[in-house]
């Protein structure tokens, strides 16, 4: 079975041709690098894909602060991974890297963060509200 | 008056990559202005990942790209003004910049760095006919909206325009819970990244909608619907192709312009293909002493680039500083541009200053394939040629220079990049 | 269900109401406007040319005639009063055919008969020299010194602002649904269920006014609403031209004007177009095009790739074609300021002055000992002495935090544009008092922030900020998170 498909591991976007064999060798062709072979080997067999988004953090200067998946996970988990990510709260201060849900929906996978959550000084309830997760 | 060494202006990736670099050159006595309340720019807001493999040869997300730029500038203890919007800039280097903490600020710079990003345009530059309701957002303020906000911005969705902001927020909102009805792009050719056509649209049955374009929006209070069609070659709507689309929130990603206000009133040359200043080989515009890179230069759509380039702008800067008396680096050479090659940045270079290799970055007029690009001199003896399997405007592309190259027999009066046939 | 008693109800908030308004509350009388919309100068008034007209156009002895030259020579005293912006640069009406050269003249004297001064025939060469992107071929030109631009939300406002400072009460999303006679005069109902009553009444209800007349008079009027769509440019084009240049009307129709607004931008339109719908202000694909190919026809060069903005409005015209200024003939003390297309803007403060005059010789009331006559527009830093600039920021230091980058606008002046009298309520009223959002990216940096401020200001959540009228909420609520 002969596959077209883009990669999407980096902008570059590798054009690139994935065969299986019926004995289960995958050959691929059109990657630039090492990561696109991986890729289109999983797309193939099990396709996996990073989730990014926002949760609730309390206490902070700011709203939300922004997690990743810390590894990929499975393609067809994506929307229970949300689900857990809409109902998890974090609560200031926030780093990035830290753990904000182990084990996201059963994937194996920690949800971290990757923005700064700085805790909202003390009686300063009037200062102003920074609108960024940064800093 | 104060009288800095070099200012730059911008705290996005832009900025922050050039301030390090001029520190790192040993620029001591500068200043980064940034209008916004944290630095990063609008890296901040864009929290999906694939930043940084090029950079870092790690993938990141937009903020942590950001942090690791932020750590620099704090480590190196570059000063920054945040909260602080630059309100006038003349040809002389003088700048006005404001800020609650200091007020009106009038300053000199020895040299100035360009770093103010880029705007959408707007659904008015647009001229989409139709009504003015609330739910109609450029794809960027969406995206601040839904993730730095963490506000709901709509529930069924039309997008207009591929570029790359629309498609990361059409998976977004679609993650969010929002039903992203369809993505129309006017061109028939996606204005976005492949990657993301793959994962942000592919992944979650978002039709793409290419040669067509929103011809009516309709709602008094909140968008209730927008009415799709079919364009033909010369982008005109074809009559009785027409979809009502019904949907209460209309996305625009449809192109980004460079923010040059300041750049046009200092009075350096605005470069009608880019929008940005025109520069020489050392990102140097035409104005003395003040250089430019990221998106205020050109629009980008990889951060790594804008990092490499505005890099470069700082070490640039500091060189020029230090080397104030230097004798003149003798005429620029224009790089002209045939073939469907849309644009080269630097446009010129001079021969005999530039570097021993020099990055040019361009892009295509439209798609292509199997072609060869070639740079010629103004006698047509070939300086470079290379096949390009596939080329996209989408998709900017680069090239490397080599001055040995160029001036191995005499230097270039003339240069010519183009795209041609294989033969 | 409770009733307001007034002396006067003014039914609409447009640049008309208000300026009647503004005229009543120098008066011993109690004062109220009924509005629509979620705030003044939402109709008409918000889109329309922003031109002072010098009043050549209407026939002599028409209203259009009286109220146009003597609205046009309040102009200059009344914005230095109520602190609007209008520049007086003149007005060019193009002539491209030399056989037509007579109806310029004819326009002239016409324009002499209605009392204006200053009126003079340009040669082609003396017009090219004072606006050089004219379209090739001129052939003469009537220059109008005393027309100019005005911010038609600026004079809105302005005039409301001074009504209320002179106690006028406004009241907001009140639309009249009934008004009937009674013995105090007439009683109002509005559609919220709000009672109002009052022995005179004054219909400056715009497009609608044909519909409250209707509900008390028995003489015929009937409005159509006229659309008008135009084109905005960015302010790299603003010099484009320096007068508001009209081309005289031809064969090919009445066509569209060429203007620099106060703000520094460059306006072209309007279309015009007869609508049955009086709420339909949609642009339209045909309408922008036709904007584009007229305005060429008159100034070359135009850089319609600035274009930031479209937009249209009603204007609202009474089949007689003029102007209905007074009291209506078979209904003591219900007066009227109905067909009020242009030169409705420049005639509106001397119908204001008019009608006030006419219903205090009705009511028998007399002027305040002491009205409030001026008002002071909201600080713009741009517009202060730069010597007084460093002193304000040190007191006022949120007036150094921009927020709208395009049209440098500060947390300062929305917050003040929030909390003045009438402040403003939604992102299109803050739009038109201190312009965050008007600007060549319309928004797409300062909407967060804008929005965030109107939220804090007036104490409601973000997803209950409105763009202009109830419903028109950009951001939606949530369900609760959290689990």
């Amino acid at each position: 079975m002969k596959q077209e498909m883009i990669c999407i591991c980096c902008p570059l976007g590798c054009r690139m041709t994935v065969c299986k064999e019926p004995e289960g060798t995958i050959t691929v062709t059109g990657n630039t690098c090492p990561r696109g072979r991986q890729y289109a080997e999983k797309e193939v067999t099990a396709p996996t894909r990073v989730v990014t988004s926002t949760v609730a953090v309390s206490g902070a200067v700011c709203p939300r602060v922004c997690v990743k998946t810390a590894q990929d996970i499975p393609k067809e988990k994506i929307f229970d991974v949300m689900h857990e990510i809409h109902s998890a709260k974090a609560c200031a201060p926030v780093h990035i890297g830290d753990v904000i849900l182990q084990n996201c929906a059963g994937t194996g996978v920690d949800v971290v963060a990757t923005s700064n959550a700085p805790a909202e000084p003390h009686n300063a309830h009037d200062a102003p509200k920074i609108e960024s997760p940064l800093r | 008056m104060r009288c800095y060494d070099l200012i730059i202006i911008g705290g996005g990736p832009a900025g922050l990559a050039a301030a390090a670099a001029a520190r790192a050159e040993g620029v001591t006595d500068l200043l980064l202005l940034e209008r916004d309340a944290v630095l990063g720019g609008i890296l901040n807001q864009c929290i999906h990942n694939g930043f940084g493999l090029h950079t870092f040869k790690e993938e990141l997300t937009g903020p942590e790209y950001a942090a690791r730029y932020m750590e620099q500038v704090e480590s190196l203890g570059i000063p920054f003004r945040l909260n602080t919007t630059v309100l006038h800039l003349s040809a002389d280097r003088t700048l006005t910049y404001i800020n609650a903490e200091e007020g009106l600020v009038t300053v000199k710079a020895g040299a100035v760095i360009l770093a103010m990003g880029c705007r959408e345009r707007p659904r008015g530059a647009l001229l989409i006919p139709g009504t003015r309701p609330a739910g109609i957002f450029s794809a960027g303020t969406a995206q601040k909206l839904v993730n730095l906000y963490g506000e709901a911005i709509g529930k069924e969705i039309v997008i207009l325009g591929s570029g790359d902001i629309g498609l990361i927020m059409a998976r977004r909102l679609t993650m969010e819970g929002a039903h992203v009805k369809a993505v129309a792009e006017l061109l028939p050719y996606s204005g976005g990244l492949a990657r993301n056509l793959v994962q942000c649209l592919d992944d979650y049955d978002i039709p793409l909608l290419l040669s067509h374009t929103v011809v009516e929006i309709k709602g008094r209070e909140r968008v209730t619907g927008v009415v799709i069609a079919k364009v033909d070659e010369n982008r005109r709507p074809i009559p009785g192709t027409e979809t009502l689309y019904e949907c209460d929130t209309l996305l625009l990603s449809c192109g980004l312009i460079p923010e040059n206000e300041l750049s046009r009133e200092a009075g350096a040359a605005i470069s009608p293909v880019t929008a940005g200043p025109v520069v020489t080989d050392d990102l140097q515009t035409s104005i003395e002493g003040v250089f430019a890179c990221g998106n205020v230069l050109h629009v980008h759509d990889l951060v790594d680039y804008v990092s490499e380039e505005a890099a470069n702008a700082g070490k640039q800067a500091a060189q020029y500083l230090q080397k104030k008396n230097a004798a003149p680096a003798g005429e620029a050479v224009p790089i002209v541009c045939e073939g469907g090659v849309r644009y080269t940045v630097p446009q010129a270079l001079r021969p005999k200053a530039m570097p021993e290799k020099l990055t040019v970055r361009f892009r295509v007029q439209a798609p292509m394939k199997n072609r060869v690009l070639t740079l010629r001199d103004e006698t047509g003896r070939v300086l470079l040629q290379q096949k390009k399997k596939h080329l996209a405007p989408g998709e900017m592309e680069q090239i490397v220079l080599k001055k040995e190259v160029l001036c191995a027999e005499s230097a270039p009066k003339r240069l010519t990049l183009s795209l041609e046939d294989e033969t | 269900m409770s009733m307001e008693h007034f002396d006067v109800v003014v039914i609409g908030a447009g640049v008309v109401g208000a300026a009647v308004a503004r005229e009543l509350s120098l008066y011993e009388l109690r004062v109220c406007v009924l509005e629509q919309e979620e705030d003044v100068c939402s109709g008409t008034s918000k889109a329309n040319s922003g031109i002072i007209h010098s009043g050549y156009d209407a026939a002599p002895g028409t209203k259009k005639a009286y109220y146009n030259v003597l609205g046009a020579q309040m102009q200059p005293e009344l914005s230095r009063q109520l602190d609007f912006e209008f520049e007086q640069r003149g007005s060019l009406l193009v002539c491209f055919e030399a056989e037509r050269l007579g109806e310029l003249e004819a326009l002239r004297e016409r324009g002499v008969k209605n009392g204006v001064s200053g009126l003079r025939i340009l040669p082609p060469e003396e017009l090219y020299q004072l606006e050089p992107n004219i379209a090739p071929g001129a052939v003469g030109a009537l220059f109008a010194p005393t027309a100019g631009i005005v911010c038609p939300f600026g004079m809105t406002i302005a005039l409301a602002e001074n009504a209320a400072d002179n106690g006028a009460r406004f009241f907001f999303e009140q639309c009249v649904s009934g008004i009937e006679r009674s013995q105090e005069g007439y009683r109002i109902t509005t559609r919220q269920g709000q009672r109002f009553c009052a022995p005179c009444v004054v219909n400056a209800a715009g497009v609608f006014a044909d519909r409250i007349h209707q509900q008390v008079s028995q003489t015929p009027m009937h409005i159509t609403p006229r659309r008008g769509e135009y084109i905005l440019l960015d302010k790299q084009a603003g010099r484009h031209v320096s007068h508001t240049v009209f081309c005289l009307p031809g064969a090919m129709g009445k066509g569209v004007l060429v203007t620099p607004t106060v703000h520094g931008n460059l306006l072209t339109g309007p279309t015009a177009q007869d609508m049955n719908d009086k709420a339909d202000t949609a642009t339209t694909a045909q309408g922008m095009d036709e904007v584009r190919k007229k305005a060429a026809q008159s100034v070359q060069g135009l850089p319609f790739s600035l274009a930031i903005t479209s937009f249209s409005g009603l204007r609202a015209h009474e089949d007689g074609g003029d102007f209905i200024v007074g009291q209506a003939p078979d209904s003591p003390g219900f007066f009227e300021a109905a067909g009020m297309e242009s030169p409705g803007l420049t005639s509106a403060p001397a119908v204001g002055k008019a009608l006030a005059q006419e219903i205090a010789v009705y009511l028998g009331a007399s002027l305040k000992e002491s009205p409030i006559l001026t008002r002071k527009a909201p600080v713009r830093l741009a517009s202060l002495a730069p010597s007084e600039r460093e002193a304000f920021l040190r007191e006022h230091p949120d007036y150094a935090k921009i927020v709208c980058r395009c049209e440098q606008v500060s947390e300062g002046e929305i917050k003040a544009a929030i909390h003045r009298t009438l402040g403003a309520v939604s992102l299109d009223g803050l739009k038109r008092r201190v312009r965050p959002g008007m600007g060549r990216c319309q928004g797409g940096f300062c909407l967060p922030r804008t929005l965030e401020l109107l939220a804090q200001e007036l104490h409601i959540p973000l997803c209950e900020v409105r763009k202009h009228r109830t419903g028109s909420q950009p951001v939606m609520a949530q369900p609760e998170e959290g689990v």
